[in-house]
């Protein structure tokens, strides 16, 4: 009797996990309705919000999310990579130990707090160095990419340090440099593993709010410059929200959370089910 | 120059820059840990921990609204999101196993582990906020807890499938049912990782902004009403912290300090449990 109970709440639990997924979308799908009615396919080509018209288009903020995403990346990926073959290949142990603990340190530190830093610390240094307000999409991107940075290094560490050392060591008897196994060797054996590190950096990134909150500058306009301030989804989620009126803001705003949600989660799906997937098997 | 000659420059430059990618990346870090506890340091008195908020200019101005209601927050949190994940864990470990059906809600779950957490607000705003007509507490307690159930089942999962199957055997032939089993045998052999994944659950929700800006949404006042909106350190923060008041800024980075502390102790208290369980 006891038995049965308890093991219909832990399914009953287990349920709920994908009933809560499912709400999720239905939910938030539901809660867009108007907003899809309103405007159709116009609300992600068209880049006018004016709540006070009560015209709503979403192109300048899902803009910003690609492109702060994309220049997160384009920095991070390269100095990521450097990080990891540093750690998995050239650093001494104790090296190590001190990077591991500086990675969590990094990872414990919430995401408002890189904002903070972002605003007052390193939004001055590129308004000196690029001119402008500082505020805008170059800031947004590099503070990104910092707070992905150390994750992605940790990941692509991880499946480097996966490869046998028995290959290294019959391409060093081949007389390879260092550099030979490592774009030889080691990174065609961990590319699955690196790859899907990469992807799954991507969708914290796209979904990011408070680092970039501070930095972007929310304002509804498609950038001309790299320096100009701009919005994406989840800034223009965080600064409009609690402050939205009329049912139509409402509605625009959870089909920008429906759109930001299916992005992350089709970016995550792919990590997960293709590139990750086939890592654990080739192992 | 041979090619020999050009392979060893080449080594040279590549193992050069990575070295130098790791430097760049550690700077980094310690800038943005230097100003941390810089200025957090700098801001902490014990004002913080006896007023609560003032408008800007008032010397007894503290974060004690904030701290309280931070702890309300992610306390209502863990008892709704903790027993949850750790049934729906021992359902995959101990029920579901290699089913179709545990697989699936495995991966849906990892995927929700990164799932932008200022739409789990946008959901819980729907589903919550909006019937209830106003901002409160549970709004924000409840989106927290979407964000921890993930993160605990997994943790419960693997580490429940940690324990010797030779154990539950052993039980089962003493004539155990199965949850006396799971109850006395199972969670005893994993408690330490239990437990390590419910303080990591509860430290990566303890610096969530984004899902409290429109749930609990943020008060200047202290509170213990659940159904009214709950001041939270994060989101005290994010106002502070923009604010053009120098001393509303300066608790910002109080608070900042604070949560930051709090959440590595709670880090580094989970790592310490799970390594000396496992040395045993």
């Amino acid at each position: 009797m006891i038995d049965k109970i308890f093991s219909n709440l832990t399914r009953f639990s287990a349920l709920l996990i994908l009933v809560i997924v499912a709400w999720i979308f239905v939910e938030l799908f539901n809660q867009s309705l108007e907003a899809i009615h309103a405007f159709g396919f116009d609300f992600i080509t068209k880049d006018e919000w004016a709540p006070n018209l009560e015209k709503f288009g979403a192109y300048a903020a899902i803009f910003g999310s690609v492109a702060s995403t994309f220049l997160a990346m384009l920095f991070a990926i390269p100095v990521a990579i450097g990080v990891a073959i540093f750690l998995s290949e050239i650093a001494h142990d104790k090296i190590k130990g001190f990077f591991g603990v500086s990675v969590e340190l990094l990872a414990a530190i919430p995401s408002v707090i890189y904002g903070m830093w972002g605003l007052f610390y390193f939004v001055p240094i590129i308004r000196d160095i690029f001119g402008g307000m500082g505020i805008g999409l170059l800031s947004a991107g590099i503070v990104l990419s910092i707070m992905i940075l150390p994750f992605m290094a940790a990941v692509t560490r991880d499946a480097m340090n996966t490869t046998p050392d028995i290959l290294k060591e019959s391409a060093y008897a081949l007389g390879g440099t260092q550099w030979d196994v490592i774009k030889d060797v080691i990174i065609p054996y961990a590319r699955a593993g690196i790859i899907g590190s990469i992807i799954l950096a991507l969708g914290r990134a796209i979904g990011e709010t408070m680092a970039v909150t501070f930095v972007m500058g929310n304002v509804h306009h498609t950038p001309k410059a790299i320096t100009d301030p701009t919005t994406s989804i989840p800034v223009t989620l965080a600064n409009e929200f609690a402050e939205a009126d009329g049912s139509l803001y409402f509605s625009s705003l959870f089909e920008l959370a429906l759109i930001l949600l299916v992005m992350s989660f089709v970016v995550i799906a792919v990590a997960k089910f293709y590139f990750l997937r086939k890592e654990r098997r080739g192992v | 120059m041979t090619a020999v000659q050009k392979r060893v420059l080449v080594n040279k430059i590549v193992l050069g820059l990575s070295t130098l990618s790791a430097v760049i990346a550690i700077a980094f870090l310690f800038w943005i840990l230097g100003v941390l506890v810089m200025k957090g340091v700098g801001a902490l008195n014990w004002n913080i921990f006896i007023f609560e908020g003032s408008p800007p200019g008032y010397e007894e101005s503290g974060l004690k609204h904030a701290l309280v209601g931070q702890a309300i927050l992610v306390g209502l949190a863990t008892v709704i999101g903790v027993p949850l994940g750790i049934l729906a864990g021992t359902y995959l470990s101990e029920y579901g196993k290699n089913s179709k059906l545990a697989h699936l809600i495995r991966d849906i779950s990892d995927i929700m582990m990164s799932a932008p957490s200022i739409v789990i607000g946008a959901f819980v705003y729907a589903v919550v906020v909006m019937p209830m007509g106003h901002f409160s507490a549970w709004a924000g307690s409840i989106a927290l807890a979407i964000i921890m159930i993930p993160i605990i089942l997994r943790t419960t999962d693997d580490m429940l499938q940690l324990v010797p199957g030779t154990l539950r055997e052993a039980a089962f032939a003493l004539g155990a049912p199965k949850y006396k089993v799971i109850m006395d045998v199972v969670y005893r052999g994993a408690k330490a990782g239990i437990l390590t994944g419910v303080l990591l659950g509860i430290a990566r929700v303890g610096g969530e902004t984004a899902p409290l800006l429109f749930t609990s949404f943020n008060d200047n006042f202290f509170t213990t009403n659940l159904n009214d909106a709950m001041p939270s350190l994060t989101v005290t923060m994010f106002n502070y912290a923009i604010s053009p008041y120098d001393d509303w800024q300066q608790l910002g980075w109080a608070a900042a300090f604070i949560l930051s502390m709090f959440i590595l102790g709670l880090n580094i208290v989970g790592r310490l449990i799970l390594f000396f369980g496992k040395r045993k």
